[in-house]
């Protein structure tokens, strides 16, 4: 684990400056500011409503924000044209909390959609890399011919996860990746997305609402509480006066989670 | 041409050059394995030709980036060339890559994923096979559907304890009738427009332009009026029936309603079946009377027949039995119409691509029965003599 101390000196691969996002009149974030930097798993928690989901959207682009500045890999997102917009978008993949996956095709041909869409790959080699990269998300080999409807929902979020892995991107977006799984299954997914972060040397942004899943795998945690973000360790972060986050971290469910790791 | 060239900026392509000395080689890699490089480099791999040497040494000491598709390349034709019998030696790679190759190297062994052929003749003989039984099986649960339904109803009107959801049964009527009159009436209008100006067109040439009153009359009453609005309410309250209840079922709405003991037939369906009753009758009477007008204002402009001259001959073309012959068929089209709605809609699975596929089935099969009807009708009515 990096402590969040010494950071100053790396590369910052999100940098949020000032972002303010509202929708009809009510303010989720008010002029935030938030760096993810390269190779770290950023945990994003809040509350329900507190705009976690809002601030990987406006990050990837899918909600345009009122104001502020967000640059990825040093780009600024919101101002780029269209072709240096796709460069970014090739360098992240999203997991979108259901998988998202495409349901007419099956999942070998949703992992080859982005390959399709920027490569020019034959098809036996996207077929040898769509094998690959189900083996890497601990998928057996008879899940490429079926289709999303037939998945269960920890297979649809591993295979989802092998779509935005398609491209080898170098930053991972996960929107409550644990969600709607029972503890095991969520606590091998934990493991899968700390497991390929090491060896694939990705960059996470995490939303979350699963303390275990903080724990188990999160360098550092934001916190969205009061339109702002605040920054920290699960150790800072549990001695923190806020009177939400302290509920958060040492509310029933927190002191169980967090057990053996603050005491 | 899309690709990844304007995209990504490659700072080093990927570059591979093979030394062959008799039997040993030397694979040598260098610059940046990554997955905008893997289409060409997939295919220089390819071409490679190792000829007679059967000890080979991998050296990608000099790859500056690799990700998993560079390594994969890398992996596969070391396993190809070990399929070969050839020794394999390495690859050597910079450290920070060693882990990732290790990791694919244990966990990357499934073949290629193969994709469905839907095109071989066996599973062309599945598909007809399995549509078969999908139609059987369907009208094997629509008349269990039929029944359930029958059931429901005459209990519902039967026994006192059950009122018939009458507020939610006025509601249809409004939505399915009142609302679809603009829709209705346009639509009838410019048909009787269509048909007179057509009729007249034709019945010029022997000089009976004043039998396009006749036929219009006949022809709208007996079947077009009818069939058009029972077409038309296929289209907008058939299909709006499954989706409202679809997406009720995606929601796990009736599900709810179930574990609270509410009927789901009693409450999504009764009142949607028999307000279209209602309503159908009422807007194909509608039709006949705005498509009449639509034929007769076509008749003063084209043939210059007046509006008492028009009346006169239309009282002596038709009869109220026309009219009737007309109407009794829409409460059958209202429920042939309200039944497909509804029973698709119980049929939609816990999918949003369900709700859809099946909304668009329902309009298919209500036009399909509605059309089969009509004729069933016109071979009864003759056989009857009406």
């Amino acid at each position: 684990m990096v402590s969040p101390s010494n950071h100053d000196d790396r590369d910052a691969v999100i940098s949020i400056r000032g972002l303010v996002n509202g929708f009809g009149g009510t303010i989720i974030h008010d002029h935030l500011d938030l760096d993810v930097y390269r190779g770290e798993i950023l945990g994003v928690v809040g509350g329900s409503g507190s705009g976690k989901s809002v601030l990987l959207r406006s990050i990837v682009g899918l909600n345009r924000p009122e104001s502020g500045s967000i640059k990825v890999f040093g780009q600024e997102t919101a101002d780029v044209d269209a072709e240096d917009f796709h460069g970014l978008q090739l360098r992240w993949g999203v997991l979108f909390q259901e998988g998202a996956l495409f349901s007419a095709e099956t999942v070998a041909q949703n992992i080859q959609v982005p390959m399709r869409r920027w490569t020019r790959m034959s098809q036996e080699l996207m077929d040898e890399l769509a094998a690959m990269k189900l083996a890497l998300v601990g998928l057996p080999e008879d899940t490429a011919q079926k289709y999303p409807s037939e998945l269960s929902g920890g297979m649809k979020k591993r295979a989802g996860l092998a779509r935005a892995l398609a491209l080898d991107p170098e930053l991972l977006f996960l929107d409550e990746p644990t969600s709607g799984l029972d503890p095991i299954s969520a606590a091998q997914f934990d493991e899968l997305v700390r497991n390929l972060q090491q060896s694939l040397g990705l960059t996470v942004f995490m939303v979350t609402h699963d303390i275990d899943s903080l724990r188990a795998t999160t360098d550092r945690i934001a916190v969205l509480v009061d339109k702002k973000i605040k920054v920290g360790t699960i150790e800072t972060l549990v001695k923190d006066p806020q009177p939400w986050i302290h509920e958060y971290f040492s509310g029933p469910r927190g002191r169980a989670a967090l057990a053996d790791h603050v005491a | 041409m899309r690709n990844l060239a304007p995209a990504i900026k490659i700072a080093s392509p990927a570059a591979l050059r093979l030394e062959t000395s008799g039997r040993g080689a030397r694979l040598i890699l260098g610059g940046d394995w990554i997955v905008a490089e893997a289409a060409r480099v997939d295919e220089e791999l390819r071409a490679l030709s190792f000829g007679e040497a059967n000890e080979i040494a991998i050296d990608g000491s000099a790859v500056e980036l690799l990700d998993s598709a560079g390594v994969w390349l890398i992996l596969r034709t070391k396993r190809d060339l070990e399929a070969k019998h050839a020794t394999v030696q390495g690859p050597v790679l910079p450290e920070r890559y060693r882990t990732l190759f290790e990791k694919m190297e244990a966990e990357c062994i499934a073949p290629p994923v193969t994709h469905p052929h839907p095109v071989s003749f066996e599973a062309f003989l599945a598909r007809i096979g399995r549509g078969t039984m999908h139609v059987l099986r369907q009208g094997y649960d629509m008349t269990g559907f039929l029944g359930r339904i029958a059931v429901e109803t005459s209990e519902a009107v039967v026994a006192p304890r059950r009122e018939l959801p009458f507020p939610a049964f006025i509601q249809q009527i409004e939505e399915t009738g009142l609302t679809a009159l603009p829709i209705v009436g346009m639509l009838a209008f410019l048909l009787g427009v269509v048909l007179a100006y057509q009729g007249a067109d034709q019945l010029k040439r022997f000089d009976a332009q004043i039998y396009t009153i006749d036929f219009l009359g006949v022809g709208f009453l007996r079947e077009l009026g009818g069939l058009v609005t029972a077409i038309i309410i296929a289209g907008r309250s058939g299909s709006a029936f499954t989706a409202q209840i679809g997406t009720m079922r995606v929601n796990e709405e009736t599900d709810a309603m179930q574990t609270i003991g509410l009927n789901i037939a009693e409450i999504l369906v009764l009142p949607r079946v028999l307000g279209l009753v209602v309503a159908l009758p009422l807007l194909t009477f509608f039709a006949d009377v705005v498509g009449i007008i639509g034929g007769m204002v076509m008749t003063y402009f084209d043939l210059g027949i007046t509006i008492p001259a028009f009346m006169r001959e239309l009282e002596g073309a038709i009869t109220l039995k026309t009219l009737l012959v007309g109407l009794v068929k829409a409460p059958v089209f209202a429920f042939v119409i309200a039944m497909v709605g509804c029973f698709e809609g119980m049929r939609v699975e816990r999918n949003a691509a369900s709700v859809g596929k099946l909304t668009t089935r329902s309009v298919v099969e209500s036009i399909f029965l509605i059309i089969a009807l009509d004729a069933g009708f016109s071979v009864l009515f003759s056989v009857l003599g009406i």
